[in-house]
């Protein structure tokens, strides 16, 4: 499949290129970031629906060609992206990509993350295999594993912790790119060794352990109280399967925490990128904004803004309201007319044009730190490496 | 009888609409717009929204949502033949959800502020697996089936619930399957087996949002094909944020081979008293080819979808971006095409 390519020479993007009054971003320079080798780690976050994962894609693509060793991992690719990458296999292990162009001395690798299986290693890896059996056949672990608030975004930044140490060992990779889960909560992962902690230490934990560590008679009055209003609620085999589970978890959640942390500080280190994706919409808009607060908040180290798909400028100075009237015109004359049609279509794309520059403006007044990328739409869908180098040179502004 | 009168008799007696959508199509708009379009035919209307999100609050530019019912919005005057109803919006959060559930049914006094005291709140709906769609969909219920344990609540002749995305939905709305592992009987099972009994049956309808994207689409298909294998009933397929049409059949193909004709264009600007330039009428013709292309792409989605054995219905992609006037428009567009 073909990327049609316009017939125009270059498409240019809003007033980041063509300042028009009021506050502009600072233009973000996703070469210099690719090319800059103290760049180990690039993570894209957004919400869902933004093109994260093409984002993604492309940048490793981008990257390798210019001749970094370059790994991605990738979450949720549409189906034919992952088979022309050829990951579409869930083995939760890198794989070449085919036709790259290694001209550069780079290569690219990539992963389709199994959220369950990369939590299941790390369960092996902690406890003794009894212990894990116990644990990975509990119904309470299998429903956390795929629900716990967080758990998947966390699970994306254990294995790319995993993937960071088996680089550093074995020189295999120099840049590592994370596209995040499509959630909602998708800058959970920053939460949850905090959250892992207070649940451990969390009262209710304790009061779940307490039958099984002490005599009977150290249950007060409290606790008796609570375990009968859980055993009405919850009935009395949920709760012993609630207790033995946490009593196994309490075993192996020591290493647990020590790698949350350690990913954490990963995360925070200068070698590390976060960009933040989002669609020139107003509610995506909204969370590039969280997401801009949030990684600030925790001083995680922030790369940049990508507005991705955004509405490509059109050429000439008509206007949409002289459009539309010229429009009416022309309609009035011959009801079918094809220049009609063209001039609406055109003061279609101006207000949506307009639109997506206020919105833009609006972020970046309240965010001017914030270097930003416009990526313009392209015509067709991306699914294979041609369109993704497509996409990595409009990231570029090439 | 017309196909949009079929599709009416079918689902006038829904009485939980489910919208669900690919992130980025406008689920929530689409909702939203829903719930004004029911209205409009004198219906009286729960919105409900599950995600935390309070979207519904900006749609409709109200203060953020409480966990109450909110009156929000009517419908269009005067279209009803019992004349406009009103639209009442619900933000559901799982921690109120839970207290008020235990404070409805189980009457646990001290023993239920102890719960809280002791964390066990907190750990229900933060860690306990599916407990929270579990609780928000029970929420949901309620609304429906509501019955005298809910006093001098108002009841509703339909509740629309901007749900998860359609990653997710069956999962959401599969709530005996949730509980499966964990509560193979007592009252939580029995619970959960009269909520199936709703969600399953022709007074739900489950609808699906999508743009004529590929992913959209396939995410699509694969959500009603897992809504079917679950016995969930599959509402309509709602098309958002269709482009306009403003080229015919002929040009639209010429405008994509590049072969439409620059100097009549540059005739009929001229005669509509437009100064023109060649760089108005290339960029005219340029846009013309990419927007060609998109259109292209979106027959054939287009064909996927018809194909899905679903009703669709399209509702154009608004250029201003969507307010409250917007959501009116999206309404009276989705009556027209008969979703009622």
């Amino acid at each position: 499949m073909n990327i049609p390519r316009s017939p125009r020479t270059r498409l240019r993007v809003g007033p980041l290129a063509t300042s028009a009054g009021g506050r502009t971003a600072p233009e973000l320079d996703v070469d210099a970031l690719l090319d800059d080798r103290r760049t180990g780690i690039i993570v894209c976050c957004g919400s869902g629906g933004v093109g994260k994962t093409t984002v993604s894609a492309a940048l490793g693509l981008r990257a390798a060609e210019r001749g970094r060793k370059v790994v991605v991992l990738t979450i949720d690719p549409a189906r034919r992206l992952a088979q022309s990458m050829g990951i579409e296999a869930l083995d939760n292990t890198p794989r070449p990509v085919a036709q790259v162009d290694q001209d550069a001395g780079g290569t690219l690798d990539a992963m389709m993350l199994d959220m369950k299986r990369t939590f299941d290693e790390v369960v092996e890896s902690q406890a003794t295999p009894e212990k894990a059996q116990q644990i990975l056949e509990n119904p309470f672990y299998i429903a956390l594993s795929s629900s716990f608030a967080g758990t998947q975004e966390y699970m994306a930044m254990e294995k790319l912790g995993q993937i960071h140490a088996d680089a550093q060992r074995d020189g295999t990779y120099d840049l590592i790119v994370v596209d995040t889960p499509p959630s909602r909560s998708a800058l959970d992962f920053l939460d949850a060794p905090e959250r892992l902690s207070s649940f451990l230490d969390g009262r209710f934990i304790r009061l779940m352990l307490a039958p099984a560590r002490g005599p009977a008679k150290l249950m007060t009055a409290g606790l008796s109280l609570i375990t009968n209003a859980l055993s009405k609620i919850l009935g009395a085999q949920v709760l012993r399967d609630l207790q033995t589970f946490v009593a196994a978890l309490d075993t192996v959640f020591g290493g647990f925490r020590q790698r949350a942390q350690k990913t954490y500080a990963l995360l925070q280190a200068d070698k590390t990128a976060f960009l933040v994706v989002a669609a020139p919409e107003p509610d995506a808009l909204r969370e590039a904004a969280y997401f801009v607060e949030r990684l600030n908040e925790d001083r995680m180290p922030l790369g940049g803004l990508i507005v991705n798909r955004a509405s490509p400028v059109p050429e000439g100075t008509l206007s949409a309201d002289e459009a539309m009237a010229a429009a009416e015109r022309l309609r009035k004359l011959d009801p079918e007319s094809l220049t009609a049609g063209l001039l609406r279509l055109h003061a279609d794309q101006s207000r949506m044009v307009e639109r997506e520059a206020l919105l833009r403006t609006r972020f970046a007044a309240a965010h001017p730190q914030v270097a930003t990328a416009v990526v313009p739409a392209l015509a067709g869908d991306v699914h294979d490496l041609v369109g993704l180098r497509r996409v990595g040179e409009l990231l570029a502004g090439a | 009888m017309s196909e949009g009168s079929e599709k009416r008799s079918a689902w006038s007696k829904v009485r939980l609409h489910v919208v669900t959508g690919k992130g980025g199509t406008g689920k929530s708009t689409v909702a939203a717009a829903l719930a004004l379009s029911l209205a409009s035919e004198g219906k009286s209307v729960l919105l409900c929204e599950v995600e935390g999100r309070q979207g519904i609050a900006r749609m409709f530019d109200v203060d953020p949502l409480p966990y109450q019912e909110r009156e929000i919005a009517r419908g269009l005057r005067g279209e009803g033949e019992n004349g406009a109803g009103v639209v009442h919006a619900l933000h559901i959060d799982p921690e109120s959800a839970l207290m008020e559930y235990l404070a409805m049914y189980y009457k646990l006094g001290r023993a239920g502020r102890a719960l809280d005291r002791f964390g066990v709140i907190e750990f229900a709906t933060t860690i306990a697996p599916g407990a929270r769609d579990v609780l928000l969909t029970g929420k949901v219920f309620e609304a429906v089936e509501r019955n005298s344990r809910n006093k001098g609540a108002t009841r509703y002749d339909a509740v629309v619930l901007d749900a998860p995305p359609t990653g997710r939905i069956s999962q959401f709305l599969n709530v005996s399957d949730e509980l499966a592992g964990l509560a193979k009987m007592g009252p939580i099972k029995h619970q959960s087996d009269t909520m199936m009994t709703l969600f399953r049956s022709p007074r739900t309808a489950v609808h699906l949002v999508t743009v004529l994207e590929e992913m959209p689409v396939q995410e699509t298909a694969d959500g009603i094909a897992e809504l079917r294998s679950n016995r969930l009933p599959v509402g309509a397929v709602v098309v958002n944020m269709v482009r306009p049409r403003d080229l015919q059949a002929e040009d639209l193909a010429a405008a994509r081979a590049g072969t439409l004709d620059a100097a009549r264009v540059q005739g009929d600007l001229k005669q509509a008293g437009v100064d023109t330039d060649d760089d108005l009428v290339r960029g005219l013709l340029t846009e013309a080819h990419d927007h060609a292309e998109r259109r292209a792409l979106e027959d054939s989605q287009r064909t996927i979808v018809g194909g899905l054995g679903v009703p669709v219905l399209e509702l154009a992609r608004l250029a201003g971006g969507v307010d409250l006037g917007g959501l009116y428009e999206l309404a009276a567009d989705i009556r027209e095409q008969g979703l009622r």
